[in-house]
């Protein structure tokens, strides 16, 4: 097992938690430590409450019980204004599908959220592009999602996700709509991300080859989590 | 169809069949043949080969019985032969292509004897994982050649993996068949 690069206190955690959507428990007891700086993946069958967990820790669904903590804070405890300005400022979201604004040029959805947070248009602009450049989708940047390729677009929606620096990325299978060699590009972008800025990343995939580029795993099975210890 | 369990596990597939009470040759590998020969019985050779070398290896002791011949003779698991078991289902395989015979043969055994098989597809799927992550490390240090090589055993294992999650999602159904069959 890879050793954890930085094994000071976790980032976010999440204990004892409880959601259900009906009679049956979407989580039932799922605890979890997220630590900076690792790419940690979720995996376990369909249903087992793996995307449930990830909403929870991202302060998007509030669990029935159990408390998240991140940097120390209950979440619980923070008004929705301040969950939505953490969301904004120290998360990042990747999805499967349907992320980015059609409406919007590519260069215009990673522009977004950095005027969302208060940089100035231009700068913002700058930011974005030389994002777009480095994740090597700077042909795209005046055209609509659309009128991008599957691939290209998922490396868009990174940028977006990457361009205000999060210290968290939570990614919802982002891979899962891409061919292997798109999907690996899109990893190798995550790993970079934890590895130059020190974000964790937490990864939701079904996909094994996927799941290999982690640091660690963690196993949800009938809600509750099997997490992979790192080797001290 | 070939025998799906492959030469190794014969002896631990005997064992642990004998974990349910001591049993003669003749209906040992009957328990065998309904739960692991699949259309191919195991040669009466290949039991009592098997047997020899498990009592020789104190793994199994021998009841007998007053009479002549093999038959006479009760085969009991010995508490040295229980932490055989152990050990074997415990420890993952090591990932490789065609596996399942062996992979198959384990969960077979777990659920008849009482063992976490969840917890053994677990086990392996850990193994796996790790594998497969030391392949892609691997791969982002290697040139093409060493990636392209890489990827090929990365396809196959994630194959196995699959099997192993299908497998864990169905072990009640699995459960339910082989305890027919006993």
């Amino acid at each position: 097992m890879r050793r954890h690069p930085n094994l000071g206190p976790p980032l976010l955690v999440a204990e004892n938690l409880v959601k259900s959507f009906g009679p049956t428990p979407a989580l039932d007891g799922a605890s979890l430590q997220v630590y900076a700086g690792e790419v940690l993946a979720l995996m376990g069958p369909s249903g087992s409450g793996k995307s449930t967990l990830l909403h929870c820790l991202a302060g998007i669904v509030t669990p029935d019980s159990g408390t998240v903590s991140y940097d120390g804070r209950d979440m619980a405890a923070m008004s929705d204004a301040q969950r939505s300005a953490l969301r904004r400022t120290e998360f990042g979201f990747v999805f499967q599908f349907g992320q980015l604004v059609p409406e919007l040029t590519c260069l215009e959805n990673v522009v977004l959220p950095l005027r969302l947070a208060g940089v100035r248009r231009r700068e913002a602009a700058r930011r974005a592009a030389g994002l777009l450049e480095r994740l090597e989708v700077a042909d795209v940047a005046d055209k609509r999602p659309g009128q991008a390729s599957g691939g290209q677009g998922q490396r868009v929606a990174v940028a977006r996700a990457l361009v205000t620096r999060p210290r968290v990325i939570f990614a919802d299978e982002p891979t899962g709509a891409l061919d292997s060699l798109n999907g690996e590009r899109v990893m190798h972008l995550f790993i970079a991300a934890a590895r130059e800025t020190g974000a964790a990343v937490v990864l939701v995939t079904h996909e094994a080859r996927i799941a290999a580029y982690s640091d660690r795993e963690a196993v949800i099975r009938d809600g509750r989590v099997r997490e992979q210890e790192y080797a001290r | 169809m070939p025998c799906i369990v492959a030469g190794m596990s014969v002896g631990f597939a005997l064992l642990g069949l004998l974990e349910s009470g001591p049993c003669h040759g003749y209906d040992l590998k009957r328990s065998y043949d309904e739960q692991f020969g699949h259309g191919r019985a195991l040669h009466y050779g290949q039991v009592y080969a098997t047997l020899a070398r498990l009592l020789k290896n104190g793994l199994v002791e021998v009841e007998s019985e007053p009479g002549e011949g093999p038959d006479r003779k009760r085969y009991a698991i010995t508490e040295a032969g229980v932490t055989d078991v152990d050990r074997w289902l415990t420890r993952p395989e090591k990932p490789e292509p065609y596996l399942q015979s062996t992979l198959y043969t384990k969960v077979v055994l777990a659920l008849l004897t009482g063992r976490d098989a969840a917890d053994l597809l677990d086990t392996q799927r850990g193994e796996h994982l790790r594998l497969m992550r030391e392949l892609t490390q691997r791969k982002s240090e290697g040139d093409l050649a060493d990636q392209l090589i890489c990827d090929h055993a990365l396809f196959h294992l994630e194959a196995d993996l699959r099997w192993l999650e299908l497998t864990a999602a169905r072990l009640e159904q699995l459960r339910d068949r082989v305890r027919r069959n006993t």
